[in-house]
């Protein structure tokens, strides 16, 4: 019953903006803001072009690749700075002053940092950058914060029965972490995701970003619209993944505190 | 009581937190104290006294101020795998099995001895069936008994028992309480225990060690020569209960004796 509520309640929120969408775009042409319908036809479109599907799978690769090597990079990171006083000072300053860099600003950087690149396509490079640059600062926090949140009565059992160095890491810190870090990432990956699209907008000849700015230039502004439905949808996807992940990595135990 | 050398010596030990911006704060004032091998010490006090702080600097985890704690003969200067703690609300690991966790500590040569000894400890805490459960889905007394068992399981000879049985609901107290009776029988460990429950410490004690408030100093150390189990309407047991109330500063009705109060009765110990 509760739940039959909640899914009628969610669609008749959802229904009451695609009306008033409806109402103020009415009798608008392609070239004005579209309404619903205009959308739904141009989203029908893009399907059949067959380039949608390429476009998508442009920009899961990206953001994926963006994201792994975010997480490679600022999980260790963002251990290493909640766990060791000197790391912190050492880097917590320079990740303070980078953070509040929007990764957009970073793109012509980006774009004379690979664009002599040849073993790999330069604009592709850069986008990987700007969604690694979007992820790996929340990643580094959550990571931090995790450590730093450990219940010290975990690490003085460890400390008890004499474990340190590696396994005190594999053993205790990054489990007790973990709940805290996967949060992190999921948090993270959704800022990737909204990230992306500002960063195809750019320089890539390919993927959601591209085709939104394409539509654009050629004054289609139905498939503008239909590439953001297509944009929201792959999100929420990405995120319910990641949340399966979480869930199933966390099933039995429960959360750290008791 | 014992000629040999005691298992534990506290000697003048004194502990002052720092406190932000003002004085420091003392917690424990020159607290003397020497445990035989195999005694089970109860340690009583008012709470936020500074038990708990003791009990952390003897078993390594904190440095006192002043003074020190010794070992069989050796001052205590880290944690150390022969003297285990255990933990107020227990800390067993919560992402770890029931069999993982009470194996945490082994080190035996052989994977096939720690599971052995595992199981040995599974059944003496009467846990049997419940390897492969996360602590999550047991009850706080299941935990308990676990964080007893992983302890156990490295063969300590000294345990640090921090109000383990604190956060249990009356009945499981009372059961487990037996229990610890019949494992410390069993083991022989030395045994510091810290409860705020007085009932509790005349049960299980050899020797109880009675606490001022903060800073804390030791007020009295009283020996309890009752058999274990101890019946809770012996005469002995109920007085050396009213004089650990009256040095804690308490009247049979739960009053504070310091208080102004025209219808107080004084219990009449000493
Ligand atoms: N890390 C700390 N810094 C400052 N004060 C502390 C710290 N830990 C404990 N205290 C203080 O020391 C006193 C004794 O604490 P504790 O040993 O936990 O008491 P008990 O276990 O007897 O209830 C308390 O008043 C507490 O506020
Ligand atoms: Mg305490």
């Amino acid at each position: 019953m509760r739940r039959v509520r909640k899914f009628l309640l969610g669609l008749a929120g959802i229904g009451l903006f695609v009306l008033c969408w409806q109402l103020a775009t009415w009798g608008n042409g392609r070239t004005d803001v579209p309404g619903p319908w205009l959308a739904l036809s141009g989203l029908r479109d893009l399907a059949r072009e067959g380039l949608l599907w390429r476009y998508i799978i442009a920009s899961v690769f990206r953001v994926m690749w963006g994201f792994a090597l975010a997480v490679l990079a600022g999980v260790p990171l963002g251990l290493a700075i909640g766990w060791s006083g000197w790391v912190r000072d050492l880097l917590n300053p320079l990740v303070q002053l980078l953070r509040p860099i929007s990764p957009i600003a970073w793109l012509p950087i980006a774009v004379l940092m690979f664009g002599g690149v040849r073993w790999w396509e330069p604009s592709d490079l850069s986008a990987i950058f700007l969604i690694f640059l979007a992820s790996i600062f929340p990643i580094i926090t959550a990571a931090t914060s995790a450590v730093e949140g450990i219940d010290a009565k975990y690490l003085r059992v460890a400390t008890n029965f004499e474990i340190g160095g590696m396994a005190m890491l594999f053993q205790v810190i990054l489990p007790a972490a973990l709940p805290q870090i996967l949060t992190g990432l999921r948090l993270a990956l959704g800022i990737a995701w909204v990230v992306l699209v500002a960063a195809e907008m750019l320089g890539v000849q390919s993927g959601l970003g591209f085709q939104i700015n394409d539509s654009r230039n050629n004054l289609r502004y139905d498939l503008v619209v239909a590439a953001m439905i297509v944009i929201s949808i792959i999100g929420i996807c990405l995120d319910s993944a990641m949340a399966r992940i979480e869930s199933s990595a966390l099933s039995r135990r429960g959360t750290a505190k008791r | 009581m014992s000629v040999a050398r005691p298992k534990i010596e506290i000697e003048n030990l004194s502990l002052d937190f720092a406190a932000d911006g003002g004085s420091p704060i003392s917690v424990l004032h020159e607290i003397d104290l020497s445990v035989s091998e195999g005694e089970f010490i109860c340690i009583v006090g008012p709470s936020g006294c500074g038990k708990s702080t003791l009990l952390n600097i003897a078993c390594g985890f904190l440095e006192p101020t002043h003074g020190q704690v010794r070992i069989d003969g050796v001052p205590v200067e880290r944690p150390d795998r022969r003297r285990v703690f255990i933990f107020q609300n227990t800390a067993v690991f919560p992402w770890l099995s029931v069999e993982q966790n009470i194996g945490f500590g082994l080190r035996s040569s052989t994977a096939d001895e720690n599971a052995a000894t595992v199981q040995r400890y599974i059944e003496m805490i009467g846990l049997a069936g419940f390897e492969k459960a996360y602590p999550r889905e047991l009850s706080g007394g299941m935990n308990q008994r676990v964080e007893i068992a992983r302890a156990l399981a490295s063969n300590p000879d000294v345990l640090f028992m921090d109000e383990p049985l604190g956060a249990l609901d009356y009945l499981t107290r009372l059961k487990m309480r037996a229990d610890l009776i019949e494992i410390w029988r069993q083991e022989r460990k030395t045994i510091l225990f810290v409860t705020h429950d007085v009932d509790e410490s005349v049960q299980l004690a050899d020797r109880i060690v009675v606490m001022s408030k903060r800073p804390a100093s030791v007020k009295a150390v009283i020996p309890v020569d009752l058999p274990r189990p101890r019946s809770l309407d012996d005469p002995e047991y109920l007085r050396i209960r009213d004089e650990i109330f009256h040095l804690m500063g308490i009247d049979h009705f739960g009053r504070n004796e310091d208080a102004p109060s025209d219808s107080r009765a004084r219990p009449s110990a000493e």
